[in-house]
């Protein structure tokens, strides 16, 4: 039988119901289209495995000892590192002298000079069987300080509200590491001393400075929550280890030394409720240099070392984030899976069954662009969920210190790599469109969004140019990653691979966002003009 | 709506080349339209054209009276077959139909009935890189059919077949067409299409050569010739030119009559009692007529390729 003998046509009628066309069905097909290429699958599972090993490698290689009394040839263990009012870690080492004040009042004090002094021979705390370093006189550094503090107790990382005179940055109010305000721009010397004051009212303390003893600038409040009724006020001089780093194409190098601050006060004038008159000092932290206090005819010679600041003095090593060093391996797979999802399309010539599937173009890109963004977020979610609890583990049980952070930048972390790697892989799937080729998209992909991060990190460019590379690539996305911000007030080596980033996290993701925000524009543009 | 593939002045250049130079045709519902041309007549960009993938620089294409891109759940409308070898190898055949089944809204279930129609189930689960193409040209029809719509567009579908599954096939598409359907099939080789198609479209240079029922287009090629071999040579010649037919002389005792049906020839000479020893009508073959048709345009390309190298 044959169609020709067929007399009257009636067009063909389907019995079957039609199905839903949105954009929902769109979205499952592109995940059954993921999920039905093995392969794939094992390469998500894979990339998520390379984060865990290399958490798990940093925690294994990295090992912190010790020197005791009792155990000179060094324990498993690190200093003890003060943790601030704010739960950061904190450096909290001065030469403190001091008196109970109960209650409201205010201490006041002229400075008239303050000079500085650099520690030769070996650095850190003095152990047994240590050279005696010598002192050498030298100038201040930009950041020595001396002046009267307010500080909840003598223990290191108590709560405190500070004015200051400072080797380079002026006159300075400072309160709980992290706060810093800025007074006048004025320096000490025996022809020009400056006078300082404090006062307490309540939870709030106000600085206060002067030249002449008569006419007073304030320089700021701070309010200091919970401030214990008795609290110990005076005078204070330390002065941050004088450190350079310098790094260049190859390399870098650090030098570092402690140094130590010589401030004299007088017409001290402490009024309040105070149950002493005499000055006590006492030595907060160790700072590895010699410190002292010196009173003679109303004069106070205070020598101080150390820092009261944020960070943990070097600034270095301690970020929970470096227990996700393998992001940069989980990346690499999941930006060459984020091409394959579209460039095997072309290769293949299935792209065109699925824009005889979805006419609309633009919804195609869209459902694949949310089906890799999803996987490749799920995946960098469980990664780092379970690489940081586990590399931390090792970390610590090696001697490690892992500055603490707070629960919410720890979500930062872990939801901003997973973010990191998805937006990626969104780039690496336009980018993907653009060529239409596996092979050159993929080359493209790791030059633009791997590359930059290993040559900005490794610390094989010089600091400028690894800083700018992290600016404008995508790898400025990195950024999320650190827990530990650099402070103005602290003069710290804060370039990449030390692990600080040259922009702010959400503005490093930005950077990320905007890149495949246009490269998914211009691969949209490209499908919908190009013929299939 | 009747179920129609309408193309109406085509036009698209590629660079340089002109790929369709104003093709015009429709594809009525019940029956099989065998597309047909030389290798890059324009066949492919023709169903690329409907198919909303490649844009025509003019002319206007339509399924069932609408552009393809204005079709939402379009698998449901036309189902088309342009590349058998587009699969994912690490794919397999089942998921490769489940995805687009999901793109339209439609259960695994649909699938499983589609791989049944084109006797697929047993290799479905297998990754697609190990197909035949002929298991491949299988799957890619299970997927023209998985909306169940009223137009189907094949691009040589026969390609890679062994004769089995060219019988297939042909059956096939004919049941297809039977239920009403409009069922476009391009094929470069037109013995292919023997027994199969009830129209042609043929195709050369980007347009239309001959639109017509298979039936026309042999009649016209065959051209009424009747051969008669005969020992009576010249009484044979009186009797047939006086009944009003054309002789003419062919060989030594063999004479080639138009103007007159092989059963009216076999009359006459019978009446006459002129003896003869063979009559065969000459019919031409599907094939020899598509040649007939696109001669020139094979010709033609050659000459303008000749031109350009100029």
């Amino acid at each position: 039988m044959t169609d020709t003998m067929i007399d009257k046509i009636t067009t063909y009628r389907s019995a079957q119901p039609a199905g839903r066309d949105g954009f929902a069905q769109l979205l499952r097909a592109e995940w059954t289209k993921f999920r039905s290429v093995r392969g794939w699958v094992v390469a998500a599972a894979v990339a998520a495995v390379l984060m865990i090993l290399f958490g798990i490698l940093v925690g294994n290689g990295s090992h912190s000892s010790v020197a005791t009394p009792e155990h000179p040839e060094g324990i498993v263990g690190h200093p003890y590192i003060p943790i601030g009012p704010g739960g950061e870690a904190v450096t909290d080492s001065f030469y403190f002298v001091h008196q109970p004040l109960d209650g409201d009042g205010s201490i006041t004090a002229r400075i008239t000079s303050l000079t500085g002094g650099v520690l030769s021979g070996p650095a850190g705390p003095a152990g047994p069987g240590a050279q005696a370093p010598a002192l050498t006189a030298g100038a201040v550094q930009p950041w020595t300080k001396a002046g009267l503090i307010i500080k909840a107790n003598t223990s290191q990382g108590s709560a405190y509200a500070a004015i200051m005179v400072t080797g380079a940055h002026g006159v300075r109010m400072q309160y709980n590491y992290t706060g810093d305000i800025a007074g006048p721009a004025w320096t000490v010397s025996t022809a020009s001393p400056q006078w300082l004051r404090l006062t307490r009212a309540g939870d709030t303390i106000s600085g206060y400075a002067s030249s002449d003893g008569t006419t007073w600038t304030k320089v700021g409040t701070a309010r200091l929550n919970g401030l214990p009724t008795s609290v110990s006020t005076g005078m204070f001089a330390t002065s941050p280890g004088q450190s350079t780093f310098t790094q260049n194409f190859g390399g870098g190098r650090g030098i570092g030394s402690p140094t130590v601050a010589s401030a004299t006060f007088d017409s001290i004038n402490l009024l309040g409720g105070s149950s002493s008159t005499a000055w006590t000092g006492t030595r907060i932290g160790d700072a590895g240099a010699p410190e002292s206090f010196d009173a003679s005819a109303g004069k106070y010679t205070v020598v101080g070392s150390g820092d009261i600041a944020p960070g943990n003095g070097d600034g270095s090593g301690s970020g929970i984030e470096h227990t996700l060093t393998g992001t940069f391996a989980t990346l690499t797979l999941m930006v060459v899976l984020g091409v394959l999802f579209i460039s095997t399309e072309y290769r293949r010539g299935l792209i065109r069954t699925s824009m005889t599937a979805s006419p609309r173009r633009g919804r195609i890109l869209a459902a694949k662009a949310i089906v890799i963004g999803a996987v490749t977020f799920v995946t960098g979610l469980i990664g780092a969920m379970i690489t940081i609890p586990i590399s931390e583990h090792f970390l610590r049980a090696n001697g490690n210190f892992i500055a603490p952070i707070t629960g919410l930048t720890e979500v930062r972390i872990v939801a901003g790599t997973a973010a990191l790697l998805a937006i990626a892989a969104v780039l690496a799937l336009a980018i993907g469109t653009i060529m239409r080729r596996s092979a050159g998209a993929v080359a493209a992909v790791i030059v633009l969004v791997v590359l930059p991060y290993i040559l900005g990190t490794a610390g094989v460019l010089s600091a400028g140019a690894s800083q700018w590379l992290l600016r404008i690539f995508p790898a400025a996305a990195f950024a999320i990653q650190q827990t530990i911000p650099a402070y103005h007030q602290v003069d710290g080596t804060y370039i990449p691979s030390q692990g600080y980033y040259p922009l702010a996290p959400w503005a490093g993701f930005a950077v990320l966002c905007a890149w495949a925000a246009i490269a998914l524009g211009v691969a949209i543009y490209l499908l919908r003009r190009r013929d299939a | 709506m009747e179920a129609t593939i309408d193309v109406t002045g085509l036009h698209k250049r590629f660079g340089s080349t002109t790929a369709l130079d104003g093709m015009t045709f429709t594809v009525a519902p019940g029956q099989v339209t065998g597309f047909v041309g030389p290798n890059g007549a324009g066949k492919s960009t023709t169903m690329r054209v409907i198919l909303g993938l490649d844009a025509q620089d003019e002319g206007i294409a339509l399924i069932s009276g609408q552009p393809y891109r204005r079709l939402r759940h379009p698998l449901h409308h036309v189902g088309a077959l342009l590349d058998a070898a587009a699969l994912h190898p690490a794919r397999s055949g089942r998921n490769h139909l489940l995805w687009q089944a999901h793109s339209q809204g439609l259960s695994a279930r649909r699938v499983d009935e589609v791989l049944g129609h084109t006797g697929m189930e047993s290799a479905a689960r297998r990754k697609a890189g190990g197909y035949s193409l002929g298991m491949r040209q299988r799957l890619g029809i299970a997927g023209a059919l998985l909306g169940d719509p009223p137009v189907l567009m094949l691009d040589e579908p026969f390609n890679g077949l062994d004769p089995e599954g060219i019988v297939w096939m042909r059956g096939f598409l004919r049941e297809l067409a039977a239920e009403g359907r409009a069922v476009l099939v391009s094929s470069h080789l037109m013995s292919e299409l023997q027994d199969t198609a009830g129209h042609l479209v043929v195709v050369g240079r980007g347009k239309v050569v001959a639109d017509t029922s298979v039936a026309d287009l042999i009649a016209t090629a065959s051209g009424d010739r009747v051969t008669v071999r005969t020992s009576a040579r010249t009484e044979a010649m009186t009797v047939l030119a006086r009944a009003g037919a054309t002789v003419t002389v062919s060989d030594r005792d063999t004479l080639t009559v138009t103007g007159l049906p092989s059963e009216r020839v076999v009359a006459l000479l019978g009446d006459a009692a002129v003896p003869f020893s063979e009559i065969s009508a000459h019919r031409a073959t599907l094939e020899a007529a598509y040649m007939e048709l696109t001669r020139d345009a094979v010709e033609f390309r050659a000459a303008t390729t000749e031109e350009t190298a100029r």
